[in-house]
């Protein structure tokens, strides 16, 4: 599982041969500890004239304890002030010896697309300046809430920018996001702000973030969001699921671990680990839905649909039960599961979050299969979402390339292009994808719903 | 000063002038500087004989054998031997917190008139001997018996001969004071170009205030030096803009010209009553209004070394009820021209003086043409406790000459401390 070839070209003399050889060199990742701090490092606040998120975003990172910075523009720095926000000075035209850990951009004032300069004028005497696995963060408006052809071309470009900013600074580690805000939604942006700066989200990279507007809950447990709160997990005696299991009781939930009698074993192991619960059963079953409500009949505050299998083949050869236990297992059994739990066990601001994978959105040869059920993983939480009432939510993770025993078995070249064909130019972990779903299912993410984050280091395929 | 106090009077001041270090000083120790700063000042006022209430100076580098510099410095003076002194020390604040314990106590009553001053010299630095081998010394005092002594004397290390050179450092930080201001350049992000533009005003301040006769009566001539040696009348900011960076790195704002470069001098200020000034017929040339001191954590909460007097003013400003646009004259000390711009720059700033100072508003902006009128640190030159006194008499001449007005002068000083005072005519 380890990746060789990273640890080898990061070892001293193998480094300056794979930098004369033009090797990709990738940056070992950081991330989160418990008791980490959101952010190690400077942060540099800027915005676009106009902006409406800057006075939000000071108050967010005011509250994170983050070091910051900013221009010594007006109204920036006014702003800044009445967030009570201690940001100290950068000025480009003097910037001495200074780094920054995250560039964070309010786009939301550029209306024309003259005015996208903006990003030139922000990022270029600075991108150079970002430390390694920093962070790089635009906000804008979604195009669809713009009040002009002019504005919402402009918020539209945002994204090509983005996309090529984390292709630049991939190899350092470095991460670029767009995070679109609805109007009057800023206040439904702090777990979002948080987790994209933090080491939590190592290997999500050119992605875009929805945000909507939402009242967040009146106070938030950063350390322990998930304190008092139960998740259900299938899927989770190892892997992926378990990391997903893994990092939620570590942020306080107890934790409801699935997955089928035959990995019993581990699975109770698991939830010994974690103080939870083992519940073992086949998802595909017809009464799967009843049991597991009437397991959560206390009430459930997140599900994680993590369960998933592989039975590829190219469709020339593919049978019809191998297509359709896949489906069953991977799309069908979420589908009852939800609309029994949505019938009560969740409660009103329950969270659902479905593992998709890159290859439902790319596609991938051999994998019609997983891919149509991946594929529909993501249309489910495109559809559902408008329709949930009160807070509850639901959302996707996409997965890339993640080390894990699946992987381990791949034949070496394949796994290799795996690893190297994205930004980041490595492999993720199964606690990237964990750490994503955590995000997601934050008390205080209720302005998050429907959206699909890919975790796949900015991969190549599908982007 | 609080009410029911009395006013305190600048009468005069006298200096030497400054000389750069290992120059025309190399020689001269802090008592003679410091003796004839007094003696100049004794002689303009017609003080011979006279016992006044007090001297109070102090240097920043002091030789162990310094002890009550000021006192002995009294003793050579032509002032009566039953003047009391007593020196203080605050780094470069030591000047004008000697003028503001001198005044408290004309202001309480308790004295009615007196001298206050500095003097210090790094030519004529204070080496001591290697703190290993002044260790073994003692020990060796301390020991009776012939055979320990011997075997204390093994300890001997050539290493050991190699004296303490005082350094300009912080004790807590290992930074030089240059190094630190780089540091609150860069987080201000001071431009090179404006410390350059700010030290070239320094020197043709200075210049045209010594050819139009401006210090004629503030400076006497000493060992041959009758201006102040660093002064450069050519001095233009695009020669300055040739000198390479000495403190922040390759890419550091920070040169040799726009820094104060290490000086010797002594100055003095003449501070009485209103009343003992008029029984002598001696002029009134401002009053001293008011001072406060602050400091700053420049080690756990890494606020700039030299920040404490945006610290300090607003307390101050506040009391008297004045705001920072009330004044005639700024005199800001020039320790560095980073650093008066980044207290400028604190002072316009939302953030800081919301986060930092707790005020609503930041205090703004100052006039720029009424800063340093007749030059300031940089182009004097910077004898770290003789600097108060130079800005004290220079100010409050300044203020005399133009009838009526504020004064308003800001000295940053080493350990992340600021004295700031207001002088009113």
């Amino acid at each position: 599982m380890s990746d060789r070839y990273a640890q080898l070209v990061n070892a001293p003399l193998a480094s300056q041969i794979a930098r004369r050889l033009g090797l990709p060199r990738p940056v070992p990742l950081e991330r989160h500890q418990p008791g980490d701090p959101v952010i190690r490092g400077r942060v540099l606040l800027g915005g676009a004239p106009d902006g409406r998120l800057t006075g939000a975003l000071a108050a967010i990172l005011a509250a994170a304890h983050a070091e910051v910075a900013s221009s010594l523009q007006e109204p920036l720095r006014s702003t800044i002030a009445d967030a009570g926000l201690d940001a100290t000075v950068f000025n480009p035209d003097a910037p001495g010896e200074q780094r920054f850990k995250a560039l964070v951009l309010d786009a939301t004032g550029i209306a024309d697309s003259t005015q996208l300069v903006a990003l030139q004028g922000f990022f270029h005497p600075t991108v150079r300046r970002v430390e390694r696995c920093g962070r790089v963060i635009v906000l804008g408006t979604p195009p669809a809430d713009c009040s002009t052809v002019r504005e919402a071309t402009a918020q539209r470009a945002l994204e090509g920018f983005t996309r090529s900013l984390g292709k630049e600074l991939g190899g350092r580690g470095i991460t670029v996001q767009l995070v679109l805000v609805a109007p009057a939604a800023e206040r439904g942006l702090a777990s979002t702000l948080r987790f994209l700066l933090s080491p939590r989200s190592a290997y999500v990279s050119g992605q875009v973030i929805h945000v909507t507007a939402a009242e967040p809950p009146a106070t938030v447990d950063w350390e322990r969001p998930f304190a008092g709160r139960t998740a259900l997990v299938t899927g989770a005696a190892r892997g992926i699921g378990a990391a997903i299991a893994a990092t939620l009781a570590r942020d306080g939930a107890r934790i409801v671990g699935l997955d089928v009698p035959a990995l019993a074993g581990e699975l109770q192991a698991l939830a010994a680990r974690l103080g939870g619960e083992a519940l073992e059963l086949d998802i595909t079953a017809a009464d799967a839905p009843a049991t597991i409500a009437a397991h959560c009949a206390d009430g459930l505050d997140i599900v994680v649909h993590n369960a998933g299998v592989t039975r590829d083949r190219t469709l020339a050869k593919m049978p019809a039960e191998r297509w359709s236990e896949l489906l069953e297992i991977n799309l069908s059994s979420q589908e009852r599961i939800d609309d029994a739990l949505l019938d009560g066990a969740l409660r009103s601001d329950g969270r659902i979050v479905s593992v998709s994978s890159m290859s439902g959105i790319a596609g991938n040869a051999g994998q019609t299969n997983y891919a149509t059920s991946k594929a529909g993983v993501i249309g489910r939480a495109q559809a559902l979402a408008p329709q949930l009432q009160g807070g509850r939510t639901i959302n996707a993770v996409a997965p890339g390339f993640i080390e894990t025993q699946m992987t381990a078995k791949m034949p070496i070249t394949i796994r290799e292009a795996g690893r190297r064909m994205s930004s980041l130019a490595q492999g993720g972990l199964p606690v990237d994808v964990a750490e994503t779903i955590a995000w997601l299912a934050h008390p205080a993410s209720g302005a998050l719903n429907g959206n699909v984050v890919r975790v796949c280091g900015q991969n190549l395929l599908g982007a | 000063m609080s009410a029911g106090a009395r006013r305190v009077a600048i009468v005069g001041g006298n200096r030497i002038p400054f000389a750069r270090s290992d120059s025309a000083y190399a020689h001269a120790s802090n008592h003679d500087m410091l003796t004839v700063a007094l003696d100049g000042l004794i002689e303009r006022f017609h003080l011979e004989g006279e016992q006044l209430g007090e001297v109070v100076a102090g240097a920043v580098l002091k030789h162990s054998r310094d002890r009550d510099l000021t006192r002995e410095a009294v003793l050579s003076t032509r002032l009566a031997p039953e003047t009391p002194a007593y020196d203080v020390q605050q780094a470069c604040g030591t000047g004008l917190e000697a003028v503001v314990l001198l005044a408290n106590k004309i202001a309480l009553g308790q004295v009615d008139a007196g001298i206050a001053g500095g003097v210090d010299t790094t030519s004529d630095a204070p080496l001591a001997i290697n703190d290993d081998l002044r260790q073994l010394l003692l020990d060796l005092n301390r020991t009776k018996s012939t055979a320990a002594r011997l075997q204390l004397l093994a300890r001997l290390r050539p290493g050991q001969i190699v004296p303490d050179i005082p350094r300009n450092a912080e004790p807590r930080t290992g930074l030089s004071m240059g190094e630190h201001c780089a540091i609150m350049a860069e987080e201000w992000g001071i431009e090179r170009a404006a410390q350059d533009e700010l030290a070239a005003r320094s020197h043709q301040h200075m210049a045209d205030a010594y050819e139009r006769g401006f210090f004629d009566d503030l400076v006497n001539p000493y060992l041959g030096l009758e201006r102040d040696q660093n002064l450069r009348p050519d001095s233009t900011p695009e020669k300055l803009a040739k000198l390479k960076p000495v403190f922040g790195g390759e890419h550091g704002t920070m040169t040799a010209g726009n820094s104060t470069p290490l000086s010797d001098g002594a100055s003095t200020v003449l501070l009485a009553s209103e009343e003992w000034a008029r029984e002598r017929g001696l002029p009134v040339l401002a009053w001293l209004l008011d001072a406060q001191t602050a400091a700053v954590d420049h080690v756990h909460k890494r606020e700039g070394l030299l920040m404490a007097p945006a610290y300090a003013m607003p307390r101050m400003l506040d009391r008297i009820g004045l705001t920072l646009q009330d004044f005639d004259f700024y005199e800001i000390h020039e320790a560095f021209a980073a650093q008066v711009l980044c207290t400028l720059q604190a002072w316009e700033d939302p953030v800081f003086c919301k986060e930092r100072l707790g005020r609503t508003r930041p205090l703004g902006a100052i006039d720029r043409e009424r800063l340093n009128v007749n030059g300031g640190s940089l182009a004097a030159g910077h004898p770290f406790a003789a600097t108060g006194g130079r800005i004290v008499a220079t100010l409050a001449k300044a203020l005399h000459e133009r009838g009526s007005g504020r004064g308003l002068i800001s000295i940053c000083a080493a350990a992340g401390q600021g004295v700031v005072a207001v002088l009113e005519a």
